[in-house]
């Protein structure tokens, strides 16, 4: 058996540098290798990534992406390391991880719970998108997707727009396009608060909302279209989605 | 500060040297004399000039009784309640006796022992019924009191602080034995603070002192992200401060300001002394994505309580964003003895 490669994140290095003591005296039991270390989760995607991580140690509480956010994105890569969550004290989310009968770890980790998580990690127990999202409903921070080995992030702020392609929803940044796995229709629901839908294929961001103009042409139709900040592209509005649009510009 | 140490003795005098306490006492006198005016006049006509002629001879014994109570509470402080009882009695008879001579009406027709034995017997019920009252409030507080400490108990620490520190000390313990113990003594002086009995003010000094070892703990998990600027004037480490009252806001800071951030963030305490008052300020970098964090309005709320059951009107708490940093203002008075 080769031994199972393992990743840490946590923002707190005596964190790290316990969870790596308590590694040590699970090997001779487990055979494993530390693949990497990170203090956040954006780092904490790209070793996970590019060390094809088999498991991910990941802190909950941690600045700019917490840890289920961070399993979140996981999931994009082709084959998705299994995540142990360890907390020192967050109630919400012990209670979500009980509910949803997902495995964490407090602080201070004992090695034997470390050992078992460890062990049911190694057989192969996988989360489901699904079971995160339960876990923590709130809308993410960030998009990802996986290119050539490498999970791409695009902040949720910084994206004008989210149109849906043949297979792909293209997120549209002020200085490129990404293709997102996810249907339109998910994210309109995890982020309705920040996009508002203005097409069948299109949710645009709603504080950069310039105004509408006219001379759009959509099936043989001269309609209206949207004015965004700091896009020179104007996009079509269908007239399903008008009179909503034209209530946000009013 | 008697009037909050309720271990062993349930009733004492207020403190004189309180706003809040005096403007009470000269409120309720003349609340008083209103309704003896009243009494006292046949007619609705008559009510004014009873008014003015009752304020003509009570004010300026009223004020002189203050001023009096004022300068001598240190003393009366001293004293068991029932003593301390009769001697603000003592007092208001004899700057009663005192004013008598110049009251308006003596050297008129009538007999000027029986106005005595009257303005003398007015004091009295003067003086009983406010000390009535105060004896009321000090049974409506006590209660509030205790709920207040043991409120402030729940809120102090966050359990996510004593796991992470513990966590913190553990990956210590093999590598660098010597910082783990200091981080445990940090930690049991910490403890040792929010389990005692905190209601005496304490000296500013031992509350800083408190949240160096606090900061240091914070430090040692946070490292470089934890930057912390003090500016103290020399003079305010003597003042005296209810326990806990920096501490919990530090936390807050590191909390809400600190631990969100990947970049190193700052935070600023002021103490400064103005006059005879004590101006604390503390700022930390304000993330408004985490501004929903929990817990931070209780431990304000908290601080807030505790500075009115000491001080009542005399401090205030504030906070406000500017800058992209929270802020909280305390103004307090400067006192150094009890």
């Amino acid at each position: 058996m080769t031994p199972l490669r393992v990743v840490i994140v946590d923002d707190e290095e005596p964190a790290r540098n316990r969870l790596r003591e308590l590694l040590e005296e699970c090997r001779e039991e487990l055979p494993h290798s530390i693949a990497g270390e990170a203090a956040n989760g954006v780092e904490g995607l790209q070793i996970a990534a590019a060390s094809g991580a088999e498991v991910v140690l990941v802190d909950i509480q941690m600045p700019e992406m917490s840890g289920i956010e961070f399993a979140r994105h996981l999931q994009v890569l082709e084959h998705p390391p299994a995540v142990i969550f360890v907390t020192a004290h967050d109630q919400y989310a012990v209670e979500a991880f009980e509910v949803n009968a997902v495995d964490y770890l407090t602080k201070p980790v004992r090695a034997a719970r470390l050992l078992a998580a460890l062990k049911k990690a190694a057989n192969g127990a996988r989360l489901s998108r699904g079971v995160l999202e339960s876990i923590d409903p709130a809308p993410r921070r960030y998009l990802s997707a996986a290119e050539r080995g490498r999970v791409t992030l695009v902040r949720v702020s910084e994206v004008i727009y989210l149109r849906a392609e043949l297979k792909y929803v293209t997120a549209r940044t002020r200085s490129r396009e990404h293709l997102v796995e996810e249907s339109l229709t998910q994210l309109e629901q995890e982020f309705g608060g920040v996009f508002v839908r203005i097409h069948r294929n299109c949710l645009v961001a709603r504080r950069l909302i310039r105004g509408v103009e006219r001379g759009a042409e959509t099936e043989g139709e001269v309609g209206w279209s949207v004015v965004l900040e700091g896009l020179e592209e104007k996009l079509p509005v269908s007239r399903r989605q008008w009179p909503q649009v034209k209530s946000l510009v009013s | 500060m008697q009037s909050i140490r309720q271990n062993d003795l349930p009733d004492a005098l207020p403190d004189f040297r309180n706003l809040g306490v005096m403007s009470r006492i000269l409120l309720s006198v003349n609340a008083l004399a209103l309704l003896i005016a009243l009494a006292r006049s046949r007619e609705i006509g008559e009510f004014a000039a009873r008014v003015t002629e009752i304020a003509g001879s009570l004010e300026p014994v009223l004020l002189g009784v203050v001023a009096v109570l004022y300068l001598g509470y240190a003393l009366l402080e001293r004293l068991a309640y029932v003593r301390g009882l009769l001697a603000v009695f003592g007092i208001v008879l004899a700057v009663t006796a005192a004013f008598f001579p110049f009251q308006p009406w003596v050297g008129g027709t009538r007999e000027w022992q029986r106005e005595l034995a009257w303005s003398l017997g007015y004091a009295m019920l003067g003086t009983g019924v406010v000390a009535w009252y105060f004896h009321l409030r000090n049974r409506a507080f006590s209660p509030a009191i205790a709920e207040a400490r043991l409120q402030a108990l729940q809120a102090r620490i966050r359990p996510h602080f004593l796991f992470n520190s513990l966590n913190a000390v553990l990956s210590l313990i093999r590598k660098d034995p010597q910082r783990a113990e200091a981080a445990l003594e940090d930690l049991a002086e910490l403890f040792r603070t929010v389990m005692a009995d905190n209601r005496k003010l304490i000296a500013l000094r031992d509350e800083l002192s408190l949240c160096r070892q606090y900061l240091n703990l914070e430090q040692l998990r946070l490292g470089e992200r934890l930057r912390v600027q003090w500016q103290l004037d020399p003079t305010v480490e003597d003042a005296l401060v209810p326990p806990m009252l920096l501490q919990p806001l530090v936390e807050n800071a590191v909390y809400h300001g600190i631990e969100p951030g990947i970049a190193p963030g700052l935070i600023e305490v002021n103490i400064e002394r103005r006059g005879d008052r004590l101006w604390l300020k503390l700022t930390n970098p304000y993330h408004e994505e985490y501004h929903h964090r929990q817990g931070n309005r209780m431990a304000l709320a908290n601080i807030q309580e505790r500075l009115q059951l000491h001080f009542d009107v005399e401090a205030s708490l504030d906070t406000r964003i500017a800058d992209a940093r929270f802020e909280i203002d305390i103004m307090m008075p400067y006192r150094t003895s009890l």
